[in-house]
């Protein structure tokens, strides 16, 4: 009896292959985010203190160098990860929210309300996303919370098509004719019954959402539409490190790397909870 | 046979709308034609005919999911509850055993959290199944189990009128054999009525009183089980009993 529970229990192990994407994508994101949670509360140095010793190479005492300025660019990398990341993470959520909202309605009901919010959600992605981007920037202005609004606006479609084709395909299924006959209101058959059915669906929408979210907000901060200096983003820092790539490598190569990492974590992450069933 | 029926369904006409383009004109396509039928307490009426012929149309006409008809549906009972064919699709993937047969309790809103989980526990033993498994997932169950957790969450609120609709049809004989054990012994109980919709023959034979027999919309032949069985009048019953055999 004792020997058959262990091969029972080899065999187990030989058909779940370890999940390696969760595994590094988690590692890697948890970094990430350590560093950043790091960086709210304790710096190096503050990333807007300017000092004489400019574009200094990586050292102990600067780990990533300093900029045209003398300021610490590890410093620099920390906090504008940190806002990149919030930024993203909100940008995600408001997308999320009314993405899902209208999906569910649209989905759902069908009708009138389907064709004209699809219709909008269709002229949204027509526009290529930074020239909209920009015009909105015009309307609403420049800024951090601008940038948000702005962002989440032009996500929303993403989520809303995915959670439409959902909530359409559950609403075929027998048990939302059930839950009717049962004497379900519709909002109860959408947010009780369909809802949870298609969360696990929506999880490498987000992490891939989450993905776009920080490279849109690093090309509106590169084109100077972003986070306002003094503070620090990273698509900001990868426009100035631009101009002194030739004296100082370094500069660009970390803010790079920051990026690739924050996107690698979460791309990897979204991939393993994916081949997690 | 004084008794008040329990349903009663008069001169139903049944219809389709079947292309609706800019460029195409409507069509009507008739599912059901002058369909009369009454079910009285305690009693079950097999409904047989082969694809397509309304049968499911007529379910749906009867609890209200299809709107498009002619005639008139009279329910002398509350919350007539469906029991559907698919086991596989028709219990919510996202809740556990325990929520989908209380969701129907929850939606009625009728009692507190102690008396409706007592509720639970009874219905599922009484369908067979014991409280382990109030945590489990639809997906962890044989189509047997689910089909008799679908049964459990149409009955939990007590209905008079059952309807079937190829309840079984997805199970294997033996399991077929046992959820038909479950119903009758329910049915006993509980003085239900069951409108029992079927194409297997063998199965309403086993368990119907009374069975009409449906083709292309139309009520061909109706009489007691005996007689379809011993006597088919019409020809189309004859060739189901003769592919049944």
């Amino acid at each position: 009896m004792a020997q058959r529970s262990i091969r029972l229990l080899g065999t187990q192990r030989a058909l779940t292959k370890p999940n390696y994407f969760l595994h590094l994508g988690g590692g890697i994101t948890g970094f990430v985010v350590v560093m950043i949670l790091v960086g709210m509360v304790w710096l190096p140095y503050s990333p807007t203190a300017m000092s004489s010793a400019k574009f200094q190479a990586p050292s102990l005492a600067h780990l990533c160098g300093t900029d045209n300025l003398g300021r610490d660019i590890f410093s620099r990398i920390m906090e504008g990860a940190g806002s990149t990341f919030v930024i993203a993470a909100s940008v995600v959520l408001l997308g999320l929210v009314a993405g899902t909202l209208i999906g569910c309605l649209t989905g759902y009901f069908g009708g009138l309300a389907d064709l004209v919010l699809m219709r909008v959600c269709d002229a949204l992605t027509a526009f290529p996303s930074i020239l909209l981007a920009l015009v909105m920037v015009t309307i609403f202005g420049l800024g951090k919370y601008q940038i948000i609004l702005i962002l989440g606006i032009l996500f929303i479609p993403s989520f809303a098509r995915v959670v439409r084709g959902e909530v359409a395909r559950q609403k075929s299924q027998n048990y939302t004719a059930s839950a009717r006959l049962m004497g379900a209101g519709h909002f109860r058959i959408i947010f009780r019954h369909i809802l949870p059915n298609i969360l696990p669906v929506m999880l490498p929408t987000v992490s891939i959402g989450f993905n776009n979210a920080v490279l849109a907000e690093a090309s509106m901060s590169y084109l100077g539409v972003g986070v306002q200096p003094p503070h620090a983003s990273l698509g900001r820092m990868l426009a100035e490190a631009q101009g002194y790539l030739g004296n100082a490598p370094w500069y660009a190569m970390f803010t790079g790397l920051a990026i690739v990492l924050l996107i690698l974590g979460f791309s990897m992450l979204g991939e393993g909870l994916n081949q997690r069933d | 046979m004084a008794k008040t029926p329990i349903l009663e369904v008069r001169n139903l006409n049944s219809f389709y709308q079947q292309g609706s383009g800019l460029f195409r004109s409507k069509k009507r396509r008739q599912v059901l034609k002058n369909i009369n039928l009454t079910l009285c307490p305690g009693e079950v009426l097999g409904i047989v005919g082969e694809s397509g012929s309304g049968k499911s149309t007529l379910a749906k006409v009867i609890l209200g999911m299809v709107t498009q008809y002619e005639g008139e549906v009279i329910h002398h009972s509350l919350r007539p509850q469906m029991v559907f064919q698919d086991p596989y699709s028709s219990l919510n993937p996202a809740f556990t055993i325990g929520r989908i047969v209380e969701e129907p309790l929850l939606i009625y809103g009728k009692y507190g959290t102690v008396e409706r989980k007592r509720r639970v526990r009874e219905m599922l033993e009484d369908v067979g199944l014991g409280e382990e498994y109030l945590t489990r997932f639809p997906g962890e169950l044989s189509g047997g189990q689910r089909q008799r957790v679908s049964i459990a969450a149409a009955m939990i609120v007590r209905p008079r009128l059952l309807i079937l609709d190829e309840a079984v049809s997805a199970l294997d004989v033996t399991i077929q054999d046992q959820i038909l054990d479950l119903l009758v012994r329910l049915k006993k109980e509980n003085n239900l009525s069951y409108l029992f919709i079927s194409h297997d023959l063998n199965v309403v034979y086993q368990c119907c009183d009374r069975v009409l027999v449906m083709k292309n919309g139309r009520v061909i032949e109706e009489n007691t089980v005996d007689g379809i069985f011993d006597h088919p009048q019409h020809e189309y019953t004859k060739q189901l009993l003769h592919a049944a055999e």
